[in-house]
Order: C-alpha cells, then structure tokens, then sequence
C-alpha cells in the first residue's frame, strides 16, 4: 500500500540556465540598441513663387543670422563665433527686448537664419540646431518656472502651449539655391 | 567528541550552488529582450550619427520612415566607392528617388496615418551639408515635411 500524498518528483531545472543562455545568445545576436532619439524639424514647403523671399520683410535686427562656411567656421551676426557660443548668443538676441539697437525688439518677432555651405559638416551642423533648440528650452523652462513654478516637462499642454507662443521659435533656412560659392 | 567542527580532513569542499545560475541568466535574458529592437534591414552605409543633449524621442515607429545617408559599409566601397550614399529600406538609393521613397512610403501605410509619417535622417556626421541639403529639397518637393535628424545623448567637441 502507497502512501496517499506522496509528494511528485520534482522536474528536473538543471537545463533551464542552458535555455535562458541560447535565448540570451539569440538576443544578444540581433540586438541593436537602436536611437530612435532625434532633433525634429518641420520642413518649410516650396514656395509658389520662387522670388518671393520673407526674410525681406523682416526688419534686419529681428534677424539671428548665422552662417556657416564649408570649413565649419560660424559667422554669427557678422562675427566670428563657434558653436559653443551659440547658445549664449541666441539667448541674448531672443531676450533684448529693444535693448540693443542691433538685436531683436520682441521674442515674437525673432528669428534665427541659418546658412551652410554645401561643405558644411553635418556634425556643425546639427551642433548648430542643437544648440539653438537649447537655447530656446533654456527661455521656455525659466519662463515656465515663473509662471507655472516647474519646467516645461511637468506643465499641462495648455500651458506648454502657452510658453511656446510667447517665445515662438522660428528657424528660417536658407533657400539652397541661394548658397553660391562665392564669397 | 563529534564536534561539528573537527571533520575528516579528506573530506571534499562542498560544489558552489549554481540554483542562482538560472535566474541571473534570465535577468540578462529578459534585459535583453526589452532594449532589442530587431535589426529591421541590414546596414550598408556607416551612419556614425551625432551627439546632442536637445533630444525628443520618436513617436510610434510604424509613423517613422528612415532615410540613410553615409560611406558605404566597407564590403560594398569596391563597386560604391567612398562617397556618401542614400539607402532606403535595405538598398541603396539616390537622390532623385526620395520623391519615390516618400510615395511608396505613403502607400505601404493606412491611409489613417499617411499625414503623420515623419521621415527620420540618418546621418554619419562626417557627412557634407550638400547631400542633406538635396535630399531635404527633395522631401520638400515629395510635400514630406516632418523630419527628425537622429542623434544620441551626449555632447559633441567642438575647437
């Protein structure tokens, strides 16, 4: 006579390192951490009449003007600058509200120009975008503080939007058939 | 005395417990499976792509078509050469097929969705303004307007 609550063999769990460690392999194999992190931009669209050019109905001093030669040398504003400057520099131009004769009256009307050269560097290149973006949330995030008391991040829609109409960023770009070679 | 401490001295030290082997495994394991992305189309241009601290995390990535643009990958430089090149998918492209990318782009998706595909760039950032610039005329051209410039955590050196 057996015992009634005989306890069932246990399964045997030795192999089961061996099949975590095949699976493990198979993962390690086809991963790619994979960025899916970025700068976005929106794309202006053509423009219907190729002459018409906005920057032209801009008073001068409401435009950031950076340039770019293909030897990844910035110009900004007419003086040599490099990509580490350029936060600083943005800010102040956004922020001058009518100080300086030479800078933007109103975070409203500002905007920052960029020309490359087809020699330009991608690397200087989304430096640059980087940065301006930096500056941008810098102004976004103190203004944010003031009035909201926290950071862009933890503010409802309503007041992101808020902050971003007050200080609207507009990146204008130069149109690519304008960048000759000379000069 | 059968004390517990004066054993045999031909005794054999006991085997290391390997119960906890298991389960560290699994933890890699399961690591694993949540960072992998699966390798969606075989890479034939280097894309080295650049650091940046201002960055926005994609949306859904069925919405994300992705775009290329570096050297060839050292086993196709003797017919492709060394300059950068596109590639879409898993082949490589030109500039004047952007506009055919982006359609049939457009008509692989629901149409629900056409308006929201964001085209992501790829780009080595040793890579020329000139082709970026092409090719974001070309998407211009093609009305695809929503583009990121992928980049990673980080900063860059600049002089």
């Amino acid at each position: 006579m057996r015992k009634k609550n005989r306890e069932t063999p246990e399964v045997n769990g030795s192999s089961t390192a061996d099949i975590a460690f095949l699976l493990l392999i198979f993962f390690l194999m086809v991963t790619t951490i994979e960025s899916n992190e970025g700068i976005p931009r929106k794309l202006p669209p053509l423009p219907e009449n190729p002459d018409e050019i906005i920057e032209s109905k801009l008073h001068k001093r409401n435009v950031f003007e950076i340039r770019v030669n293909s030897s990844d040398q910035l110009l900004v504003e007419g003086e040599y600058a490099s990509v580490a400057d350029l936060r600083r520099l943005t800010k102040e131009f956004i922020l001058n509200y009518r100080r300086n004769p030479n800078l933007s009256d109103d975070p409203q009307v500002a905007v920052v120009s960029i020309k490359n050269d087809r020699g330009t560097s991608y690397k200087t290149y989304i430096g640059i975008q980087n940065e301006l973006a930096a500056a941008y949330n810098e102004i976004r995030d103190s203004e944010a503080r003031a009035r909201f008391g926290n950071v862009m991040d933890e503010i409802t829609e309503d007041q992101q939007n808020e902050v971003k109409d007050k200080f609207p960023m507009k990146v204008s770009e130069a149109e690519p058939e304008n960048i000759g070679g000379s000069k | 005395m059968n004390g517990r401490f004066d054993r045999k001295q031909g005794k054999k030290a006991p085997g290391i417990s390997t119960a906890s082997l298991p389960d560290i495994v699994f933890m890699l394991l399961f690591f694993f499976m949540v960072a992998t992305v699966m390798r969606d189309s075989e890479a034939l241009v280097q894309t080295n792509i650049p650091k940046a601290s201002e960055l926005t995390k994609l949306e859904k990535k069925e919405w994300v078509a992705t775009i290329n643009i570096g050297p060839p990958v050292p086993s196709y430089q003797a017919i492709k050469g060394t300059a950068p090149v596109l590639q879409f998918n898993d082949k490589f492209g030109t500039v004047d097929e952007v506009v055919e990318f982006v359609e049939n782009e457009r008509l692989q998706r629901e149409p629900r969705i056409r308006p929201y595909i964001s085209y992501a760039l790829k780009v080595d950032k040793d890579v020329k303004m000139g082709i970026v610039s092409d090719v974001k005329q070309e998407l211009r051209r093609a009305n695809a307007l929503k583009l990121t410039y992928l980049a990673t955590a980080g900063t860059e050196d600049y002089r």
